[in-house]
């Protein structure tokens, strides 16, 4: 059960949207920022608030590669695998914090909740390839090592 | 007029929204999964693609005809695709077709074998999903889907429903409730009708065949049959005997042969569903309470007010369906029958149902009297069906033969409760009749507009100087809309004659498949038919059912026919 806080914020974002059903992908994209993932019952909940039918939303979310019905780390890195990532050697770092971190990827965090390792088709900054996020921020040229220092980095402010 | 060419036939266009219509006016059955005139056009099986003049190739089912088109629909390039097509439909599909619950009236094997596959040269490499056998209506067996999306959009739009949808994409893609939550644990109401457009294997009926045979196979116990309305127009479709015959005499005649003791018509329980519904009718219009008053009888339609509108449960009849009555009764009655004469025997009730969503009315808590469970097993027409194929029995040969006594006089009014309007049909006759003394033209009650196919339809009789108004409506979404705008206040009704699928019980989600639009409507005829040759069209005429009343009954009625 989630607490009563969950289901006001919902509310609070339902309303912002104005009860539409077409603000649908909105609305649970917000919850998602909000919680760094979409709790299933609150998706249940918008559902049930917008008068759409709970599989048909569950269908709309599950479509979405980005939504994720699994709790997310404090730290979601993406791993940039678009066409020129990948040429410039994606995979190696990827597989570096996946070692590193004990990942993989049908399991993508780490049970300290403190790193979720994903993999994207491009962001779009393929001049500054290979590159990741880190919630948002744009680190660019990366190798395993960089990773590696980031990761110290992230784990020293934790 | 304009007209359109298709392989060198010069076709008008007549309203028809898309290509595949017109293509099928003029005489070429292009095969179709996802199509089906009463859903939306999805586009998905891609079976109806044709090329044009310029070599373009598109699904004639998702465009719109324009004057002077040239349409290919059996070139080579176009017959390749198809094939191709069928193939990868095949590819990724579970083709167990000897052990296949559609084996033999499966859509898929049928369209495979006409768009000639000899071959499939891919292999599937999709892992094995479980089954979710959790409903009592109907089984779900992901691996023999093929994403037509029939299923999905019937429960959505037809049904207003919406328990199944669309998950995950691309290759992943699957039909499932949301979360994949077990078919039990979500909305479904269980009418069954999702498997009546399903083209495969994918979802089927919950079968509770091999619990009747062991009873039949018990010498302690007797097994008592009875057999819906809508079951004597359908059952032959699985024989080959003419669409909408009334094969009663014949079903009851097979099922003598398998072994059941009794067979009896749940017409009968009809019939007394109309004497305590029209008397609920009456006493609710005198004390102006918890109008309108909602039928009972549908068991998908009582699930769906419970989940959509629990406020209203109270406007549903207390009366039990005709299938609760009547098992109540029976089991009422051999109890009696056997303390009486000292025998020590187990009465075993089957109903033989047009519906899938009986099976979960008959384990309802409210549908069981004393805490024992007054049907023991709700069967669908298809699997009577299949159980008389097991038996070898030559349907088509076998001797007409009539069901018990004592109740084995039932009335026409009855046997139309198997078609949306009937059970109003049934119940003004009685009380028209009630209050006239004397037989109102039947004709009148006929053509007052409770017949037919709309959505929804609207009659009203005066009952003393006060106007009774009365609705009828099937397909769950027609009654979704229906209701939101009672609520709203713009309609106003005294009686609301409620049928979960679309022209009632003859559709019903336990009934043979296929069904195309002239069996649809040849077993409504069917069972006109039916009432206008009996002796006995209105249920207060039949004089078992007063003798019921007196000898069984007692006083009962609370006990026995209604919920509570």
């Amino acid at each position: 059960m989630l607490d009563q806080s969950y289901y006001e914020k919902a509310d609070q974002i339902i309303g912002n949207y104005g009860r539409q059903q077409s603000a649908l992908i909105p609305i649970i994209q917000e919850i998602q920022n909000e919680y760094r993932y979409l709790p299933p019952e609150l998706l249940t909940y918008v559902a049930k608030e917008l008068k759409i039918n709970e599989a048909k939303a569950y269908s709309v979310a599950t479509f979405y590669e980005n939504f994720s019905f699994d709790p997310k780390g404090k730290y979601i890195i993406k791993v940039c695998d678009g066409t020129a990532c990948h040429v410039r050697k994606s995979i190696p770092i990827l597989d570096f914090l996946y070692k590193e971190l004990n990942l993989s990827k049908e399991k993508n965090t780490s049970d300290d909740m403190l790193f979720t390792v994903e993999t994207v088709s491009c962001l779009g900054a393929c001049g500054l390839a290979p590159v990741l996020t880190v919630n948002d921020k744009v680190y660019p040229a990366m190798n395993p090592e960089k990773a590696g220092e980031l990761l110290k980095e992230l784990r020293g402010e934790a | 007029m304009d007209f359109i060419t298709i392989d060198s036939q010069s076709v008008p266009i007549e309203g028809e929204k898309n290509i595949l219509s017109i293509i099928r006016k003029a005489g070429i059955d292009l095969p179709t999964f996802c199509y089906h005139s009463e859903l939306s056009i999805y586009g998905a099986c891609r079976m109806c693609v044709v090329e044009d003049d310029r070599g373009r190739v598109f699904a004639s089912c998702s465009e719109q005809p324009r004057k002077g088109m040239v349409i290919k629909t059996n070139s080579s390039k176009i017959q390749k695709y198809r094939k191709l097509i069928m193939e990868l439909l095949l590819s990724s599909h579970c083709r167990d077709c000897t052990t296949c619950h559609k084996n033999g009236i499966c859509e898929l094997q049928k369209l495979a074998y006409k768009v000639g596959v000899d071959a499939v040269r891919f292999t599937n490499n999709k892992e094995t999903l479980p089954l979710d056998t959790s409903s009592p209506s109907i089984v779900r067996d992901p691996n023999k889907c093929i994403l037509c999306g029939d299923c999905v959009r019937t429960c959505d739009e037809v049904q207003g429903v919406g328990a199944l949808d669309f998950a995950f994409r691309g290759s992943e893609m699957q039909v499932m409730p949301a979360f994949n939550k077990p078919l039990a644990e979500t909305n479904c109401v269980g009418c069954g009708q999702c498997r009546v457009v399903c083209p495969t294997g994918a979802i089927t009926i919950k079968k509770d065949e091999e619990r009747v045979w062991e009873a039949l196979d018990d010498p302690n116990t007797r097994v008592v049959a009875q057999i819906a309305p809508a079951v004597r127009v359908a059952i032959g479709d699985s024989f080959g005997i003419p669409k909408g015959t009334n094969s009663m005499g014949k079903l009851v005649g097979a099922l003598r042969r398998m072994g059941f003791d009794k067979v009896y018509d749940t017409t009968f329980g009809a019939d007394l569903t109309v004497y305590e519904e029209s008397k609920e009718l009456v006493e609710r219009i005198q004390n102006n309470e918890k109008l309108p008053l909602f039928t009972s009888c549908c068991p998908g339609w009582v699930k769906f007010c419970e989940n959509k509108f629990p406020e209203l449960t109270d406007h549903i009849s207390t009366c039990r369906s005709p299938q609760g009555m009547f098992s109540a009764l029976l089991k009422d009655y051999y109890r009696t029958q056997d303390e009486k004469e000292g025998v020590d025997m187990k009465t075993f009730v089957v109903s033989i149902m047009p519906c899938t969503a009986k099976k979960g009315e008959a384990i309802r808590d409210d549908y069981k009297t004393d805490g024992v469970q007054d049907t023991d097993a709700s069967i669908t027409t298809a699997e009577a069906a299949r159980m008389i194929r097991r038996a070898a029995i030559k349907f088509e040969d076998i001797e007409e033969e009539a069901v018990d006594m004592p109740f084995g006089i039932v009335s026409g009014g009855g046997v139309i409760f198997g078609v949306t309007g009937g059970v109003t049909e049934a119940v003004l006759r009685k009380i028209s009749y009630d209050k006239d003394h004397n037989h109102k033209a039947l004709g009148e009650i006929k053509f007052s507009g409770i017949r037919g196919i709309e959505g929804v339809k609207e009659t009203s009789i005066m009952l003393g100087d006060r106007e009774v108004k009365i609705a009828v409506v099937h397909g769950l979404g027609n009654a979704s809309k229906l209701i939101e705008e009672i609520k709203a206040g713009k309609r106003n009704y005294d009686f609301v004659e409620v049928m979960a699928c679309k022209r009632g019980c003859v559709m019903g989600g336990g009934q043979p498949v296929p069904a195309g639009p002239r069996t649809k409507q040849m077993r409504m005829k069917g069972l006109y038919s039916v009432d206008t040759a009996s002796q006995v069209r209105t249920s207060n005429e039949n004089p078992l059912v007063r003798l019921v009343y007196d000898d069984m009954i007692n006083g009962r009625e609370h006990k026995l026919l209604h919920t509570r």
